[in-house]
């Protein structure tokens, strides 16, 4: 398992989006998650994106005003979870036409559908944009 | 009706939540969302149960609890329309988890569903359970995932893939049945499968090793292929990032290639030239194709070695290390460090350029370099490692010293090739950063400049400069207090020049200014003032012409409200005052502290001592006596009846004082392993203040041995006697202190030995030495024994440097006596006699035995003599 946790945070650092691959309690997420906001959103545009906390690695990019945050195992591809941020937000914008704080605030169940396609118990199911999106258009035209 | 699309209520909570302004107010809100949902789940509304369910995960995410939900989900899954399942499961996966005994009742319809007609809704069952299934859920669910990764739908297929490896974690005896399947995988074209099939074999790699020999034996060169065909497919567009063909299934291939090469020079050698190709083949100007440079890179230094690979992968850090954005830098630090133990050489020509790592802006970067270099140094670049890495200490950010300072520290110890390197190594710490260095670290330096006696005026004179430049930095205070009390005399008086140094005109006033700026600056604490007292006491021997001055100084905190300060200040300057001719007897300079000693205490032998009041008393760095954990209980135990009367505690420390028992010697004196724990050491100092009587009621004991029989049984380490070494000060209460100095100088205990005669032993006899022993008993006191020993040279040749130790069991509390003399002529021109006092707590049970052993020089040469004594004459 390469993925642990998957965040999406505003500017302010309020959560977004939540998606956990490992058991944690609510207790330890709510303790968890301000630590690791709060290092990142602290870091300046041209530092490294990658932060050691505890025993978790995260690798985060922001994207306007919207900071995506992947907590890692050790031993995962930094640079490839880096590429894998970009790719989470540009099938966003495809579905949503450039992604913001608001899409997914809305519809934050569609953004977890996606996220569904693309990331499975910590591990990358697929990449292609049209397959990730497929089902999820389909159920918007069944509406 | 989708509840999302209309549901303007979910919309409605969402923008009353955004709208507070405090987490009072969002707590209120959620409050009432949450009663309202309650509500509804209890009156089993349907039309409301998305959107229930909706407003729960939003309310989860934002850390809310939301347990209440869990059997809505189960509800929607069980229903039969797609959008319900839909965001059933999907609460199921963010509301539940695999601990929570719900999940037991989903696994039913888990089962439907993996076998429903709708190949949706058997998606969205494998991706719950992929996610979220239990151990339990794994065994019956098994066959029907087996199975979908036949699935015609490629769709399928992939999260079956996923599904499996979930499994198999769960359970890994199930790996085998799904060896075949997964192999079966690795040959599929759609990317999805293949890149999930890829992930299921490097799982099953993990758990069972008869699949890692499987997919190595027919595997490798499949793998090796479709790599090859990743690397050179034509552009496709829905795969394509930055000109590479899915850089994700690049790097999942080259992470199984990396598994099943390591350790197996065949599947090594068959994976070469693809990994040869991709190292030298992929575009570097993007982070796509830098991720799979960088797992390729760690591939090559997992695999079996080949030495031209391995020097493409480090010309490819090198590259990476000098690129100018951090994180690629970052990932090649990290890199680095696994290569050090693959190829330590390539990793040191990188030196100079990670030590510019260790100096970025960047926390991240910053930790890593600092980290590489820690493993880097050796004993041949550790100077130059080391000035680099201590220039950086004068600018780093103050949140990364503790971290610098730790690994410079450890460093400098660990590699140091000369003391006086070390010393000054040190002393730059100390003076950069003295508040981030942790206790051992400056006790450990204390004990190598105690050792290193050519260098103590060099030390001193150092520490001297140090602090006028310095004095905020509470550790170099320490040292320098310390060693200003020690060796003062050095520093005044430029004694053992070194000729890199310029002399420098201290007075001894000014040396005593540097001690009262100490005590007196306000951020010193307790271990300061009191180390600094001390050494004032010190110097007022050293320094006569300071002694009025200095007497002053310590008279200002006799009403100092910190009970330690006061104490002290009462007790020296009872010393200073009253007792001149002993004075310098009683500051005479510490013995050299014992290296291997100190090494050992710090390992955490200190259970080991606790038994034995000498080795359990704790020490301040200048000789302050400090009872520690055996005492404590000897205290606690005195309410507690039984045990005879006056404590170990303040005897022992009195009996420092008086030189009497000169126990924590050289050889136990391992003084600055004291966790220096001021809380412990007050309380404990409380403790004896709070007894008085145990200290006065002791008095006697020690000056006539009157009322020996009452000390309690306590178990002797090696009690080593060596005329100059005498604790300074004690702990104890004050006053019982200033009648025990009086009665001292007025009149030396004297021992009348007028009880029942006793022959004399020939206790020890070697080639070299003979030590007879002559006994004699105390009226009224039959426990204890006065023995007294005598020495003789049985050789042509004189022994300098001469010391007796003895050790006795627990039942016996042995006393040693100074020695008349340290150096033993031979046979014709006299003898060495020492007095020991010996109580046997079983008198007249247990007959004495004693072990000794005598050290001495002859010739220049040490000659240690060791033995057992068991022939005492009966009844002593």
């Amino acid at each position: 398992m390469g993925i642990r946790f998957i965040l999406m945070v505003n500017k302010q650092g309020q959560t977004r989006l939540a998606q956990y691959y490992e058991y944690l309690t609510l207790e330890e997420r709510r303790a968890l998650e301000p630590e690791i906001v709060r290092k990142c959103l602290a870091r300046a545009e041209q530092q490294c994106s990658f932060v050691e906390h505890r025993n978790y690695k995260i690798v985060y990019r922001r994207y306007a005003s919207l900071f995506f945050l992947v907590g890692v195992d050790n031993d995962e591809n930094e640079l490839a979870i880096l590429e894998f941020i970009h790719l989470l937000v540009e099938t966003m914008d495809r579905h949503f036409g450039n992604v913001c704080e608001l899409d997914i605030m809305f519809h934050l169940e569609k953004a977890h559908f996606m996220l569904e396609e693309m990331v499975m118990n910590g591990c990358i199911v697929e990449t292609n944009k049209s397959s990730i999106l497929a089902p999820i258009q389909l159920m918007d035209k069944m509406n | 009706m989708n509840p999302f699309s209309s549901g303007t209520r979910l919309r409605d909570m969402i923008r009353a939540i955004r709208a507070c302004k405090t987490a009072a107010e969002e707590r209120a809100v959620v409050r009432k969302e949450c009663a309202a949902i309650r509500a509804s789940i209890n009156e089993n509304d349907h039309d409301y149960r998305h959107r229930n369910l909706a407003k729960l995960m939003f309310i989860h995410m934002l850390g809310y609890p939301t347990h209440f939900g869990q059997m809505e989900c189960l509800k929607l899954i069980a229903s039969v329309g797609f959008p319900e399942k839909r965001i059933g499961y999907l609460g199921l996966m963010l509301l539940l988890d695999e601990r929570q005994e719900v999940l037991m009742l989903v696994t039913n319809s888990l089962k439907q569903d993996l076998n429903h007609t709708n190949q949706y809704i058997v998606g969205l069952a494998l991706c719950a359970l992929g996610n979220i299934c239990s151990a339990e859920m794994a065994r019956d669910l098994a066959p029907e995932v087996e199975r979908l990764l036949q699935f015609r739908d490629p769709n399928i297929r992939k999260k079956a893939a996923l599904c499996s490896i979930r499994i198999i974690k769960k359970v890994p005896e199930l790996a085998e049945n799904f060896i075949n399947p997964a192999a079966t995988l690795l040959k599929e074209k759609h990317h999805g499968v293949l890149i999930t099939g890829v992930q299921l074999c490097t799982d099953l790699c993990k758990v069972s090793e008869e699949a890692l020999e499987y997919f190595r034996k027919k595997c490798t060169e499949g793998l090796v292929k479709t790599l090859k065909d990743v690397v050179n497919s034509p552009y496709a567009p829905e795969y394509d990032i930055a000109g590479i063909a899915d850089p994700f299934l690049h790097i999942r291939l080259l992470k199984l290639l990396r598994v099943l090469g390591q350790g197996d020079a065949d599947a090594s050698e068959c994976m070469n030239d693809i990994l040869a190709q991709v190292a030298t083949k992929t575009e570097s100007n993007k982070n796509a194709g830098n991720a799979i440079l960088y797992e390729c890179v760690e591939t090559i230094m997992s695999i079996e070695d080949s030495g031209g690979l391995r020097v493409l992968a480090i010309n490819i850090l090198g590259r990476f290390l000098s690129n100018r954005d951090n994180n690629i830098r970052y990932v090649a630090l990290n890199m680095l460090m696994k290569a050090i133990t693959v190829d330590a050489q390539a990793v040191q020509r990188h030196r100079a350029t990670i030590l510019e790592c260790v100096k970025d802006s960047d926390a991240s970067i910053r930790k890593r370099a600092l980290e590489l270099v820690y493993v880097l140094v050796n004993e041949s670049n550790v100077k130059p490692l080391t000035k680099e890495l201590i220039d950086y200490l004068e600018v780093s950010d103050e949140e990364f010293k503790g971290d610098l300072t730790a690994k410079i520290c450890s460093i400098v110890t660990k590699f140091s090739p000369e003391k006086i390197w070390y010393i000054d190594q040190m002393l730059k710490v100390l003076s950069e950063a003295g508040n981030f260095v942790k206790d051992e670290v400056w006790h450990a330096l204390i004990v190598v400049i105690s050792n290193a006696s050519v260098l103590h005026g060099y030390t001193v004179r150092a520490l001297y400069r140090a602090f006028q430049l310095s004095a905020e930095q509470e550790s170099l205070v320490r040292v320098a207090i310390w060693c200003i009390g020690e060796y003062g005399d050095m520093l005044v008086n430029n004694v053992g020049m070194l000729d890199i140094e310029d002399p420098i005109t201290v007075t001894e006033s000014d040396a005593v200014d540097v001690i009262e700026v100490a005590i007196k600056h306000h951020t010193s604490d307790l271990t300061t003032k009191s180390m600094g007292l001390i050494a004032l006491l010190k110097l007022s021997s050293r320094f006569p012409s300071c002694s009025e001055r200095i007497k002053d100084i310590v008279v200002q905190y006799k009403g100092s409200l910190v009970l330690e300060l006061q104490q002290r200040s009462i007790e020296l300057n009872s010393i200073i005052a009253k007792h001149q001719n002993i004075r310098s007897t009683l500051v005479e300079r510490m013995p050299v502290l014992d290296e291997a000693t100190f090494i050992g205490k710090k390992a955490g032998s200190m259970q080991s001592t606790v038994s034995s009041p000498v080795g359990a008393s704790i020490n301040l760095p200048n000789g302050v006596a400090k009872p520690s954990a055996a005492p404590l209980v000897d205290l606690l135990d005195l309410g507690s009846d039984e045990v005879p009367a006056p404590s170990s505690s303040g005897g022992d420390l009195l009996h420092d004082l008086l030189g009497v028992d000169l126990a924590p010697a050289s050889k136990q004196s391992g003084v600055n392993h004291s966790p220096n724990n001021n809380g412990t050491d007050v309380l404990l100092d409380l403790l004896s203040i709070g007894s008085p009587t145990q200290s006065s009621s002791s008095l006697p004991d020690m000056l006539s041995s009157s009322q020996g029989n009452k000390t309690p049984v306590s178990p002797l380490g090696l009690a080593s006697p060596s005329s100059n070494s005498i604790q300074a000060t004690s702990s104890a209460g004050a006053a019982p202190v200033i009648d025990l100095l009086d009665g001292f100088a007025a009149s030396t205990p004297k021992h009348e030995n007028n009880g029942t005669a006793y022959p004399s032993v020939v206790a020890f006899e070697s080639s070299n030495l003979r030590m007879v022993f002559n006994f004699s008993k105390q009226p009224g006191n039959p426990q204890t024994t006065v023995i007294e020993a005598t020495f003789m040279n049985l050789s042509p040749n004189v022994y300098t440097d001469f010391i007796f130790q003895a050790a006795v069991p627990k039942f016996l509390q042995l006393h040693l006596e100074p020695a008349s003399g340290n150096t033993l002529p031979t046979s014709d021109n006299g003898s060495i006699t020492q007095t020991l006092r010996v109580t046997n707590s079983q008198h007249g049970k247990k007959s004495l035995v004693m072990r000794i052993r005598i050290a001495y020089k002859m010739n220049n040469k040490d000659v240690l003599e060791e033995g057992q004594i068991n022939k005492f004459p009966p009844g002593l």
